[in-house]
């Protein structure tokens, strides 16, 4: 054993097994890296159509996915981008980048992201003549724990909310975790963003009372969870405000995006 | 043969890795709240303890001591790495779910200390059987504390219901604490009583014995 022990000799294994690790684990990231691209591509094609409510169990994802476009929208005008690739552009990547993203105050920064990106991808339906029917748009925001990445879809009127879900979240499971309960998602179809031109929508304490007069714009909080309803309260504000898609949806509705 | 069969077997019960040497709590507290999420996860560490016992015993001759843990580092790091590659690729949804916890088996304490304690004396092939069943040993602990918990914490079983809850129409009231990561503390917890109830040879010696204090005092 004493051999072992001499400097050269450690030095020479400390770089053999380096070595052979590198390559291995190398290799394996490289092979499998195509099907890990693919299983996150439809991953999110299929939020995005669970969000829209249109996502149907046993159908391709992708034939499904056919229906909708994906389009570039800049979030500082307002518009639509058309020279820009969706394919290429990552959003996530942007917002991290100086050159492509705004610093957020922490007035502005009501879902604790720090930074915005200047472009998002959103996703729209169109119905048979052309026209827009439902457009989906990316959300994200700080819970307790994580960040929450997700979808909300909204009707043509860019204001009544056609589905909402998240994608990616670290909230604790079975609490804050409820937001991925299919019971909650589906109380969120029908209810409304804006109320006199203010984002009103919001989780609230307990269960909604249906008779109330303030019902559409609000949400049963989720049980156990106060931060994480906070945050996604907030993540709605911040996404449906004006820094967020707010000028987009009204240029949509004005029919100029 | 009868060696090979007690290494394959032993940690099982007898010198199991959880319940007798209390190690890889954490993850056992961490992913146990779902059955589906805990077989993928036993799997990945059986694998993993069982692949890095054989490599780092089949060059056990040649690592220099000094260095020795961090050779065992790498190896099992690499293993671990390519198993996540594994997962993100062809479960996907499971891996989104174990999430950093594929990644934690590099630190858990079952997979370096069956290298340490085990793979750096033995041939390669004994070596293999200790990781299989050093993980076994794992996962009946885990398997045992995910029913428990998704049965009476969610009430269902591998995601089909089992007890209809209250809140979808059903009776069961289900057990909220379950799904937390406490509550598998009090689960292992009464495994480990139940196991040396029935087996007292595990039960361990105390350090020392408390006694009446023979000083006597000026007052006393």
């Amino acid at each position: 054993m004493s051999s072992n022990d001499s400097t050269s000799k450690t030095l020479f294994v400390a770089f053999a097994v380096s070595i052979v690790a590198a390559i291995f684990v190398a290799t394996a990231t490289v092979m499998l890296k195509p099907v890990q691209e693919i299983n996150k591509a439809l991953d999110r094609k299929r939020n995005i159509l669970a969000a829209a409510g249109m996502l149907e169990e046993g159908k391709s994802v992708e034939e499904q996915f056919a229906q909708i476009k994906t389009r570039i929208v800049d979030l500082r005008t307002g518009k639509f981008v058309e020279d820009m690739d969706p394919e290429k552009y990552n959003p996530r990547k942007a917002a991290k980048d100086p050159s492509s993203s705004s610093k957020l105050t922490p007035e502005q920064d009501l879902a604790k992201i720090s930074r915005r990106e200047h472009y998002s991808i959103v996703y729209v339906v169109e119905d048979n003549t052309g026209d827009i029917d439902k457009v989906i748009l990316p959300v994200r925001g700080y819970g307790l724990w994580s960040t929450l990445y997700g979808f909300v879809a909204l009707e043509s009127d860019a204001n009544t909310v056609a589905g909402l879900g998240f994608y990616e979240h670290g909230e604790t499971p079975g609490l804050g975790g409820e937001v991925d309960n299919p019971r909650w998602k589906a109380m969120w179809p029908g209810k409304e963003v804006y109320r006199d031109g203010d984002v009103a929508v919001g989780l609230i304490k307990g269960t909604v009372d249906p008779s109330a007069t303030n019902a559409p714009w609000q949400v049963d909080g989720l049980a156990g969870a106060t931060l994480t309803s906070v945050g996604v309260t907030n993540l709605l504000h911040f996404w449906m405000g004006e820094d967020g898609f707010e000028p987009f949806l009204n240029n949509l509705k004005a029919g100029e995006a | 043969m009868d060696t090979i069969k007690d290494t394959l077997t032993g940690p099982i019960f007898k010198n199991n890795p959880i319940a007798l040497q209390i190690l890889g709590i954490c993850s056992a507290l961490a992913v146990t709240s779902s059955l589906k999420v805990t077989l993928v996860m036993c799997l990945a560490l059986t694998l993993v303890t069982a692949f890095s016992s054989l490599l780092i015993s089949s060059i056990r001759k040649q690592i220099p001591g000094s260095i020795r843990i961090i050779v065992q580092m790498v190896i099992i790091a690499s293993l671990v790495i390519v198993v996540d590659q594994f997962l993100k690729a062809y479960a996907f949804a499971i891996s989104k779910q174990l999430s950093v916890f594929v990644g934690l088996i590099i630190t858990n304490c079952i997979v370096m200390g069956r290298a340490e304690a085990f793979a750096m004396k033995n041939p390669p092939i004994p070596s293999f059987i200790d990781g299989i069943g050093n993980g076994l040993g794992y996962s009946v602990i885990l398997i045992a504390v995910a029913v428990v918990r998704e049965l009476f914490g969610a009430g269902k079983l591998l995601g089909f219901e089992i007890l209809p809850l209250v809140t979808e129409g059903g009776w069961y009231n289900p057990n909220g604490l379950l799904l937390l990561p406490p509550s598998a503390f009090f689960i292992i917890g009464l495994f480990i009583w139940g196991l040396r109830s029935v087996r007292k040879e595990q039960v361990e010696q105390p350090d020392f014995k408390m006694a009446r204090h023979t000083a006597v005092g000026e007052g006393a």
